[in-house]
């Protein structure tokens, strides 16, 4: 077949997706399945990971994939591990990958579900904090500030007031034995904590952010960058939780202030003008607190 | 298309439909100066860029010029340029 060589030759997820231009969620997904290796069933909830990638006729995946409804990715990641245990098929895994607004809002109540009763399946949330699919509204992960189109900046509005849920304390308070907090700029990493979670039985938890050039409004090939801009600000933790204690944080070698990573991308750039600054000291102290809490950097 | 029972597709089948022609930027890999390191191997999204004894070349039928490989090359031997068709 055409396209047989090079990289998808041996790629568990191949070329001719429509991802737009520069997708951080397109390579997430391909660093994903170089971790876990061919022997898993992806599960995927609504969002742009399903529309790009299922076109009828026109599929990406080279693992049994499914796409079912927006709301209840953990409720059928635990029929399929369920009937995977029945059968004894112990050496088949089941992996979610899904977005921000179906895993911290509508799906949540099943995601709790899986989590409280103990499903072996890794659940990987691809952050790019908005439902993007649907043009950008507002998410529980879009980050304070941030322009939404349904928290659209103006008079009366700088964007989305409330905080970003903590959805990764929230799960491992479920007494999840792994969580982590990964992102596309640091694509070993991302893979070492995928390869890590699948030694694990039970639910386990990623977070992956994974800047959107449409949504997030930057150019095509600066996804990376951004990334690293987030991460270095503090405004992106990297960690990891087992067995509800943080093991291992990512540290921040050269701390950047927060306005280097807004600056960068048009859905913040309404805090650069005059009356911004106070929102400015806000996202700061976010990031500040972040690095309290931590412990993101090595006080020397 | 014949719809299939559950809508069931056989996998990798997207290889027939080539994401180049979205192209309006075009990589140019310049063999001096680069170091084999294999950095755009790991950042192309559109699993675009690959290797043969160690000599890296671009998929122009599925790249689709996001530029993501030039920006991260460590050594700047990666140019875009402007498509023409
Ligand atoms: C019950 C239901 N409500 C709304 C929608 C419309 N919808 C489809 S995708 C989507 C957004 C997905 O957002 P997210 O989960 O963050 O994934 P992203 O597209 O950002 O990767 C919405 C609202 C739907 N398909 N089903
Ligand atoms: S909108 Fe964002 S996440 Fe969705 S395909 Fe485009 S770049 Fe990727
Ligand atoms: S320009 Fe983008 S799509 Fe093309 S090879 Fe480089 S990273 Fe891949
Ligand atoms: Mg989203």
């Amino acid at each position: 077949m055409n396209g047989e060589r090079g990289a998808n030759k041996e790629a568990l997820f191949v070329s001719g997706h429509r991802a737009c231009h520069g997708c951080g969620l397109a390579l997430a997904v391909r660093h994903i399945l170089k971790a876990t290796g061919p022997d898993v069933i992806v599960v995927t909830p609504t969002g742009c990971l399903e529309t790009f990638s299922s076109p009828y006729g026109y599929s990406p995946w080279r693992v049994p994939w499914i796409h079912h409804l927006f709301e209840n990715a953990p409720a059928v990641a635990s029929g399929i591990a369920a009937a995977l245990s029945a059968q004894k098929r112990n050496n088949v895994r089941v992996v979610v990958i899904g977005g921000d607004g179906s895993t911290f809002d509508i799906g949540f109540g099943a995601l709790s579900g899986m989590l409280e009763r103990g499903d072996d399946v890794l659940y990987i949330c691809t952050d790019n904090g908005a439902y993007m699919n649907t043009g950008g509204q507002r998410s529980g992960a879009t980050p304070t500030y941030s322009s939404t189109t349904t928290h659209p900046v103006g008079r009366k509005s700088m964007g989305k007031p409330q905080l970003k849920k903590d959805l990764p304390a929230i799960v491992a308070d479920h007494g999840t034995p792994y969580v982590a907090t990964a992102s596309v700029a640091y694509l070993k990493d991302l893979r070492k904590k995928v390869e890590k979670a699948m030694t694990y039985h039970g639910p386990r938890y990623i977070q992956i952010d994974t800047p959107c050039p449409s949504g997030w409004g930057f150019s095509s090939e600066l996804a990376l960058e951004i990334g690293r801009l987030g991460v270095n600000c503090g405004l992106v933790p990297l960690f990891e939780m087992e067995n509800g204690s943080l093991t291992r944080v990512r540290k921040i070698r050269k701390k950047l202030q927060v306005t280097e990573y807004l600056k960068a991308q048009s859905r913040f750039k309404h805090l650069l003008q005059e009356d911004g600054s106070e929102y400015l000291k806000e996202l700061q102290e976010i990031a500040d607190q972040n690095i309290a809490k931590y412990a993101l950097i090595t006080s020397s | 298309m014949k719809i299939t029972i559950g809508g069931v597709v056989k996998g990798g089948t997207s290889l027939a439909y080539k994401t180049g022609s979205w192209r309006d930027q075009r990589p140019l890999i310049d063999l001096d100066l680069c170091k084999a390191c294999g950095i755009c191997e790991e950042v192309c999204p559109d699993n675009s860029v690959y290797a043969e004894d160690e000599i890296y070349y671009i998929d122009y039928e599925y790249c689709k010029g996001c530029g993501l490989c030039a920006h991260e090359c460590p050594v700047d031997a990666i140019e875009m340029v402007l498509e023409e068709k």
